[in-house]
């Protein structure tokens, strides 16, 4: 399961052989993968580990007593531990599995219906994916509580905290944040906006999705009382994520979804819940999704975060300096420390159109929205370019980006 | 593929400088479209006079494609019947979606580049979509998905 380098020095470069599908050419030219925001690639450890657990141990979880039972239900909650393990949680109760982020949110968007009321109120920011903000706009419309914004102070993309305390005053019950940006590429101080949550005895959820995969993530360091990502953002398979929840709160809300294996005893009338987490993982669990997020965990950490985290991070700070060059850009984010991710418009040229033309040369880039549409609003642009950036992605391909972006400032301009 | 077979120069010139590219004071039928993927929007204004499109125009953002499909469809549905319009579209969704040429309209046959980008064709008929829910006195946001 080591990846191909020593991990004391990452070869960066030799990594990318770990990854089949960027050995390809598209459009004759070699492929140039940019939109690791929206999924990344899978190194060839996690693809093996789901032929193998498909090949040798696939039944179902924690029904059978025979050997194949056995050994899934092994292997599914082998991959609870190492998740815990990832993020530091104290107890594996307090992973739950889930789809990915989007349902790890609208769980606890569903569940606390019952924990609010007319006259509280919901607490996120200006810079939210709409899965950090419509769950929590339907929370509001059924409880009748106020949905509030920490602003974003501009193209610089930072949180304008001037005024959190003064928010966090107005009977805030829960406050949900991204811990990077999805497009801003922000990396929010995760750690004082729980524990200025916390003071207000508002529960604090964080947004994963961006960061799990890039940097190391600790959740009792940040001190957070929910914490979700995506499998599929960092080099698992699609359709596996995790809900990270305090133990003493899962235990006291109420199921999420019900049937199958999230129940104690079952009664025509009336039920019992399973113990945390089962409780919130109704019916048959992508078992093999898990068994793949354990290998693209165990790949990540031989790596080691710290070390993707700064070369992301370095990616995106070149391709911001050099993309300020280009005649008739606007770049947003912070121009100084910042996740693996730029975004950009461009003057004459509409970002559809970039992606387009970048396209053509192998490069894929994301043109659009990218589901933060309230922030472009407020900033005045309604469709934006990104490349974003993973640990198999090298200087020599963000050259390719800076050439591309410069012909289609000529092209369209 | 080489990328001036998707953007001719008409596409390009028409997203340079599109064509009547106002609000129409006179208008008597309006309709947006919009592609929630991409967040491009396009709002036609037509003046219809019995069955016929006296005058049309549009405002909106959105990529090359769209701005310059609206422009065409704007200056090829001038002075227009209704029946006349939908044969139009009906023409234009072909050259987009099969990239058939029409030899007798280059104007709308500069968007036959289109068909090779599948995820484009929604750019190219934004526009039209929005106009043909206008004249028809369909007033609700026309959409691509
Ligand atoms: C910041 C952020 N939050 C949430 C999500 C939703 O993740 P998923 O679609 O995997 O549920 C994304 C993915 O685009 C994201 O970037």
């Amino acid at each position: 399961m080591k990846p191909s380098i020593d991990a004391s020095a990452p070869d960066w470069a030799a990594l990318r052989d770990d990854f089949p599908i960027l050995g390809q050419s598209v459009h004759g030219h070699p492929l140039v993968y940019f939109d690791n925001g929206a999924t990344t690639q899978k190194p060839r450890v996690v693809i093996e580990s789901l032929v193998h657990y498909y090949e040798h141990d696939n039944a179902n979880v924690h029904r059978g007593v025979h050997e194949l039972s056995f050994r899934a239900t092994t292997a599914y909650e082998a991959a609870r531990t190492r998740v815990a393990e990832f993020i530091h949680a104290a107890s594996s109760d307090e992973i739950v599995f889930t789809r990915g982020t989007t349902e790890g949110l609208n769980l606890i968007a569903y569940t606390f219906t019952s924990r609010l009321k007319p006259g509280d109120a919901i607490l996120v920011t200006e810079m939210e994916h709409h899965s950090n903000l419509v769950p929590w706009q339907l929370l509001a419309k059924r409880t009748g509580a106020r949905l509030l914004f920490v602003p974003v102070t501009g193209d610089d993309g930072l949180l304008d905290l001037s005024g959190i305390e003064g928010l966090l005053a107005q009977n805030v019950k829960l406050f949900a944040f991204p811990q990077v940006s999805n497009t801003l590429g922000t990396i929010n101080p995760a750690q004082e906006l729980c524990a200025r949550a916390r003071a207000h005895g508002a529960v604090s959820v964080v947004d994963a999705a961006q960061s799990a995969g890039h940097m190391p993530v600790d959740v009792q360091a940040l001190g957070c009382d929910f914490l979700a990502f995506s499998g599929h953002k960092m080099a698992g398979p699609t359709g596996i994520g995790v809900l990270y929840g305090r133990l003493k709160l899962l235990e006291e809300m109420d199921p999420f979804q019900s049937g199958g294996d999230m129940i104690a005893s079952v009664q025509y009338d009336h039920s019992t819940w399973n113990k945390v987490p089962h409780k919130f993982e109704a019916g048959t669990p992508h078992i093999a999704g898990a068994v793949g997020l354990h290998a693209a965990l165990d790949y990540l950490d031989a790596i080691g975060r710290p070390a993707i985290a700064a070369h992301d991070s370095q990616l995106a700070r070149d391709a911001y300096a050099r993309l300020a060059e280009v005649p008739g850009i606007r770049l947003f984010g912070p121009s100084g420390e910042r996740g693996g991710l730029v975004c950009f418009g461009l003057a004459g040229a509409h970002a559809h159109d970039v992606v387009t033309f970048a396209d053509q040369e192998g490069i894929a880039l994301r043109g659009g929205h990218h589901c933060t549409q309230p922030l472009w609003h407020k900033l005045g642009i309604a469709a934006t370019t990104r490349a974003s950036f993973y640990l198999y992605n090298t200087p020599a391909e963000v050259d390719r980006l800076i050439g591309v972006i410069h012909r289609a400032a000529k092209f369209f301009g | 593929m080489d990328l001036t077979e998707l953007y001719q120069s008409v596409i390009l010139e028409n997203n340079r400088r599109p064509r009547n590219y106002r609000k129409l004071p006179e208008a008597n039928r309006i309709a947006s479209g919009n592609n929630p993927v991409c967040g491009d929007e396009i709002t036609v204004f037509v003046q219809l006079d019995g069955d016929r499109i006296a005058d049309i125009s549009f405002q909106g953002a959105g990529c090359a494609i769209s701005q310059a499909s609206a422009s065409v469809m704007t200056q090829r549905l001038k002075g227009r019947t209704l029946a006349e319009a939908e044969t139009l579209f009906g023409r234009f969704k072909e050259i987009v979606t099969e990239g058939k040429p029409d030899d007798e309209d280059l104007d709308l046959s500069a968007f036959a580049g289109v068909h090779q980008f599948p995820a484009r064709i929604k750019c190219a008929t934004l526009g039209w979509h929005a106009a043909i829910n206008a004249v028809h006195g369909d007033s609700v946001t026309a959409s691509t998905e």
